[in-house]
């Protein structure tokens, strides 16, 4: 019975591998990074529900790697694909981590000890890490990574402290990356999406004023595991802010950007102005955006409800300008108010920038190696947008996630059911 | 046997540790009645963590294990299997909460979580103490599926479950497979022809031999558990009785009618989005200068709350049709905000600004527009232009208003007959928003397409498969485990009262006939052991499995 490969560790990718587990086909999931998770693992609560995203993600991450029928590849890449529906052949190329896995604690010593310190992209770059690192506490694994590129031993042969912390005697600098051969009847690519860095927007102010974030950051900032531990402070002196704006479409229905809409940041912005004010009773959200887009089941009851109990005001314009006052650093938006036909100013603490949803990084190579076509946006192609949204331009080859083009959790899990079904249906893997 | 009971305390790195002493815990736990061995853990859930619970049982000759950590919504499962694969009874375990509702909440108490921490761990000693090892339940589930409604969610989910080797009954009220489908001209956003497409699908449902196919019918009765539902359904007059494991609902979703509003009942050339659409499938052809299209009629807070996801489409489709048909047409659309999200949604609403569609933002309050006036033949289109800051009229020939879908007649009827819950939109209610959107709580049971929320085709399409994923998972396994954590119920003490019936959630307590005296019974493979028909039993005849109320006691009496 040849089994199935999932590509792409995140929510859409452990939802695709439990479906098929659960039925008693054996699922190779493979992932970029040291833990699985994905964007998901790294978001402060969920919107519609405001669960918290990471506790209600972690069982999940828990069972598929506990799962007698998956089996993880974490740090690991699909480098080659031969073959046809039914039967592919594929090779991964599975990354040193310099850190023996069946011996690993997790423990976290040496990263206490580790003297490298680098910018923290699991944090939005916002603090350090290490170069010996876990992605965030709750990985899973739970196993150290050492990153080859700053580890001084690695890249100079100097340092060696982890080796000499560590109790489990785990380190081992001579591991190699290896290469392993997969064969399985069909294969769901799942890798997600980027996010645009808005440093070509000027009148935002990005990269120039100190307080003003792009929405990924704010997830960060109002995470309890985040660099501040959930407390929002503004430059220049750390002061908790009491009135915050959420500019919308910043990059995204731009055709000189991001053509597309992103589907989720007007929600995640709602969501966002909920945590702020749930956070400090008294704090004010102006949300600006173009076009509401609340769409989804309980959608736009949710945006109603923003308003009436979490001091969210709803602004129709499009900022033209933001300027940072010297010595407060707070901002001032200039804006045409739609809904009054007026030229306005708001003077705010802090400005959270909705910047869109991209392709995944490396998309074009993996879709390459694969055998597919990307679109004119350059997220994968389906098939048929309508008629099969979930088969890619190569048969045997199925999509899910935001991958396929920007999505909320929902319609990620929805489609990645949906390609773990036709997966099986190529499979047949069931006795009639 | 003698009681040797194990207990492992969690530093969960710094969570625990950092705000509470963990040795002391651990000191303290070895002075407790029947612990034989008493361990701290960096990370109790890490392999090497897991591995020492294994070792433990083995040398020690542990017959009960407690874990003080995190919680157990997250970890229980995999401790119990640590337990398990060292050959205990994993009902022997108990977890003891000294994260979530300790370390975590009392971050800047020291002393008193410690304290804390201590008592917990005492409870759950005196719990484990009473713990008894119990069974799981195998079920066996029927390789056969029901699916209500043959709209394209239906249709689809069929064609999955068969394509995956399941026997599937899809039962269609009407008298032609196809659902809204059968209404519509082109489809949004690639244009394809509507009834092209629906041909070619109803064709292939009709060609698999796994799918029994029944029009003019309706589910009568359904009644069983995950595995072993026993369906009758009405065909015509006849009627007959199916057993299957699964049943997916996709029994779709209606346009709103708006009568009594924006005279659509007074005017003729006022008309709903569903009627323009059935025009432009027969006639091919409208005769209008001027067409005014007007979003949310009675959609987000007008009739109903919820905003219909899938009407801003539908205009811009049938605004472009009429503008390529007519290019000196002036075709408006007044919305507040176009709900074009994604890529090709957003194209489209790009292309039809591009073609000449004029669209009018107007402000999110009800209604859209403040009043339609017949005028010489025409009707004036009164509404407030915020830009503008004034009142504008436009002059329309044909005014068409975008009107939400709505829950069919049915769901209510559905839902009783199920015990499947709906929200308050109507609309079908999945066991998670995020994590379970296509799932009913009660296991077996699952939902597609617009009688879950409006939904685009390639999203009924999706949500179709997903369901026939979700369904397949318990038929390709051919049963299912149940948790042995149901209730007991003593018949010498129960009255068949049915006030259990009432408050199981999950449809899994009935009465029956028992030597002539009506009692309550209990279905294991529906049961989740929540609890509440215990609770509820005035006569006290419930016991529930693995939380009886010795065992709860007990860990009560610990705490006073
Ligand atoms: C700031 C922000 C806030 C959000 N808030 C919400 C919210 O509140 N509610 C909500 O419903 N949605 C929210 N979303 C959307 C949500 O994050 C996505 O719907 C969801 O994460 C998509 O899951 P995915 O599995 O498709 O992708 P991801 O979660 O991105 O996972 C993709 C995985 O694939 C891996 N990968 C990438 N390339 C490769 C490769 N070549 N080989 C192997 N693995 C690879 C990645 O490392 C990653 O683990 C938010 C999005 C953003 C940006
Ligand atoms: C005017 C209009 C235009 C649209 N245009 C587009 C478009 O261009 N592109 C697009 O993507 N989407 C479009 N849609 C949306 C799309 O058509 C629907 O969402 C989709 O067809 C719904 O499919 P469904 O299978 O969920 O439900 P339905 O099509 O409603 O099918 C449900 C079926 O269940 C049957 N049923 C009901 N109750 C019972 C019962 N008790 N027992 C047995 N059977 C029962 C019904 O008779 C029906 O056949 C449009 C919708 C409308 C109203
Ligand atoms: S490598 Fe060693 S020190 Fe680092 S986390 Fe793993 S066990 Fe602990
Ligand atoms: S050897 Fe590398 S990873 Fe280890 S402590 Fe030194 S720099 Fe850090
Ligand atoms: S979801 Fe909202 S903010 Fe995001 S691109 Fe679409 S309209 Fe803009
Ligand atoms: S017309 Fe547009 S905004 Fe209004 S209910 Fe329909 S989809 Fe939502
Ligand atoms: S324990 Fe809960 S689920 Fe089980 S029969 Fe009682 S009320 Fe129903």
């Amino acid at each position: 019975m040849k089994g199935v490969l999932v590509i792409g560790g995140g929510v859409a990718g452990i939802q695709a591998a439990l479906d098929l587990a659960d039925r008693g086909i054996h699922v190779y999931l493979v992932e970029k990074e040291p833990s699985i998770g994905g964007r998901m693992a790294l978001l402060d609560k969920t919107m519609s529900t405001n669960d918290c995203s990471i506790c209600i993600l972690a069982p999940k991450m828990n069972e598929c790697f506990s799962h007698p029928n998956i089996e993880v590849l974490e740090y690991s890449e699909v480098i080659g694909v031969e073959g046809k529906a039914g039967n592919f052949k594929v090779k991964v190329k599975r990354k040193a981590k310099y850190v023996d896995a069946t011996k690993c604690t997790g423990c976290g010593d040496c990263m206490e000890k580790c003297p490298t310190e680098i910018p923290n992209e699991y944090n939005s770059y916002l603090d350090k890490r290490k170069a010996i690192f876990l992605p965030f506490p709750q990985a899973v694994p739970r196993k150290a990574t050492i990153d080859e590129r700053y580890c001084l031993k690695l890249t100079k042969n100097r340092c060696g402290l982890c080796q000499k912390i560590c109790k489990a005697e785990a380190i081992d600098y001579n591991q190699k990356d290896k290469i392993i051969e997969l064969n399985v009847a069909s294969i769901i690519v799942a890798i997600g999406s980027s996010l645009y860095e808005p440093k070509d927007l000027v009148e935002y102010g990005y990269g120039r004023y100190a307080n003003v974030h792009t929405w990924m950051e704010y997830e960060r900032l109002i995470n309890a595991a985040g660099p501040t531990h959930g407390h929002l402070k503004c430059a220049p002196d750390g002061r908790r802010p009491k009135k915050i704006a959420f500019i919308q479409c910043v990059g995204s229905r731009d055709v000189k950007r991001c053509q597309w809409c992103s589907s989720v940041c007007c929600m995640v912005s709602i969501k966002s102005a909920m945590l702020a004010n749930e956070h400090y009773g008294d704090l004010e959200s102006y949300i600006f955006y173009s076009d509401l887009r609340v769409f989804s089941k309980r959608f736009y009851e949710y945006s109603k409800r923003g308003e009436r109990d979490y001091k969210i005001t709803y602004i129709h314009a499009r900022p033209g300008e933001i300027k940072e006052d010297k010595r407060t650093k707070n901002l001032i938006i200039y804006y045409e108010d739609e809904n009054e036909g007026k030229v306005k100013e708001l003077e705010v603490e802090m400005v959270i920038l909705a910047t869109p949803i991209m392709p995944a990084k490396d998309v074009k190579q993996l879709a390459e190696i694969l055998g597919i076509e990307t679109n004119e946006y350059g997220f994968i192609k389906v098939k048929d947008y309508v008629f099969h949204p979930v088969e890619t331009t190569r048969e045997g080859i199925f999509v899910a996630g935001c991958c396929e083009r920007p999505k909320d959790i929902t319609e990620s899990v929805v489609q990645a059911s949906a390609a773990a079904a036709k997966a099986a249906e190529i499979a047949g893997l069931v006795e009639g | 046997m003698a009681l040797r009971i194990g207990v492992f305390v969690c530093d969960c790195g710094t969570n625990i540790a950092g705000f509470l002493d963990v040795p002391k815990v651990c000191e303290y736990a070895k002075t407790l009645p029947d612990v034989v061995y008493v361990k701290e853990n960096m990370y109790t859930c890490s392999n090497a963590g897991i591995q020492e619970i294994m070792d433990a049982i083995k040398k020690h000759k542990l017959n009960r294990v407690v874990v003080a950590a995190c919680t157990p919504r997250t970890h229980e499962a995999l401790f119990r299997k640590a337990c398990e694969d060292a050959g205990l009874n994993k009902f022997l375990f108990e977890f003891v909460n000294i994260r979530d509702q300790c370390s975590w909440v009392h971050q800047k108490e020291r002393e008193k979580a410690t304290e804390k921490a201590k008592d917990l761990v005492r409870m759950g000693v005196a719990r484990a103490r009473l713990l008894e090892p119990l069974k799981e339940i195998k079920i066996d589930v029927e390789k056969k599926s029901l699916v209500i409604g043959g709209g394209i969610a239906g249709m689809t989910a069929a064609l999955s479950l068969a394509e995956q080797g399941f026997e599937v009954y899809l039962v269609e009220k009407e008298n032609r497979l196809g659902g809204l489908l059968n209404y519509i001209n082109q489809i949004y956003p690639s244009d394809a022809n509507a009834q092209q497409f629906l041909e070619e699908i109803v064709k292939r449902v009709e060609k698999k031999k796994k799918i029994h196919v029944l029009l003019n019918s309706e589910v009568e009765s359904v009644d069983g558990y995950i595995g072993n539902f026993n369906v009758r359904i009405r065909q015509k007059k006849e009627s007959k009785e199916i057993k299957v494991g699964t049943i997916i609902v996709a029994i779709g979703a209606k346009p709103y009618e708006p009568m009594h509003m924006y005279n659509y009942d007074e005017y003729e050339n006022v008309i709903t989005q569903f009627e323009l659409e059935k025009i432009l499938k027969e006639k091919g052809k409208i005769d209008a200068e001027s067409v005014v299209f007007i979003q949310c009629v009675g959609g987000r807070g007008e009739r109903v709350r919820y905003c219909s996801r899938i009407c801003c489409m539908n205009s811009i489709k049938n605004a472009r049709i009429i503008k390529k048909m007519m290019p000196n047409a002036n075709v408006y659309i007044i919305h507040k905000g176009m709900q074009t999200y994604g890529t090709e949604y957003e194209e489209y609403c790009r292309k039809a600004r591009e073609e000449g569609v004029r669209f009018i933002r107007v402000r999110d309050a009800v209604p859209t527009v403040t009043s339609l006036e017949k005028k010489d033949g025409r009707i004036a289109v009164g509404f407030y232009h915020p830009g503008l800051r004034r009142k504008v009229e436009i002059q329309a020939d044909l005014v068409v208003l975008s009107t939400p879908l709505i829950q069919r007649e049915d769901a209510k009827r559905i839902s009783q007959m199920l015990k499947v819950p709906l929200g308050q939109d109507g609309f079908f209610f999945e066991a998670h928003v995020k994590l379970r959107p296509v799932d009913f709580a009660t296991d077996g049971i699952y939902m597609a397409g617009s009688c879950r929320a409006p939904a685009s085709i390639d999203e009924c399409i999706m949500q179709a498969l997903a369901a026939a994923s979700r369904a397949a998972i318990p038929m390709a396994k051919g049963y299912v485990e149940a948790e042995p954590l149901m209730p007991l119920i003593d018949e010498s003490k129960c009255m068949g009262c049915g006030v259990c019936v009432e408050v199981c959630p999950y449809g899994a307590m009935k009465i029956v006939e028992k030597n002539g005296k009506k009692v309550a019974e209990n279905i294991p493979a529906a049961c989740k052991g929540c609890g509440a028909c215990g609770a509820s039993c005035i006569h006290k005849a419930i016991k529930m499995h693995h939380f009886a109320d010795e065992q709860i006691m007990a860990q009560i009496e610990e705490a006073i």
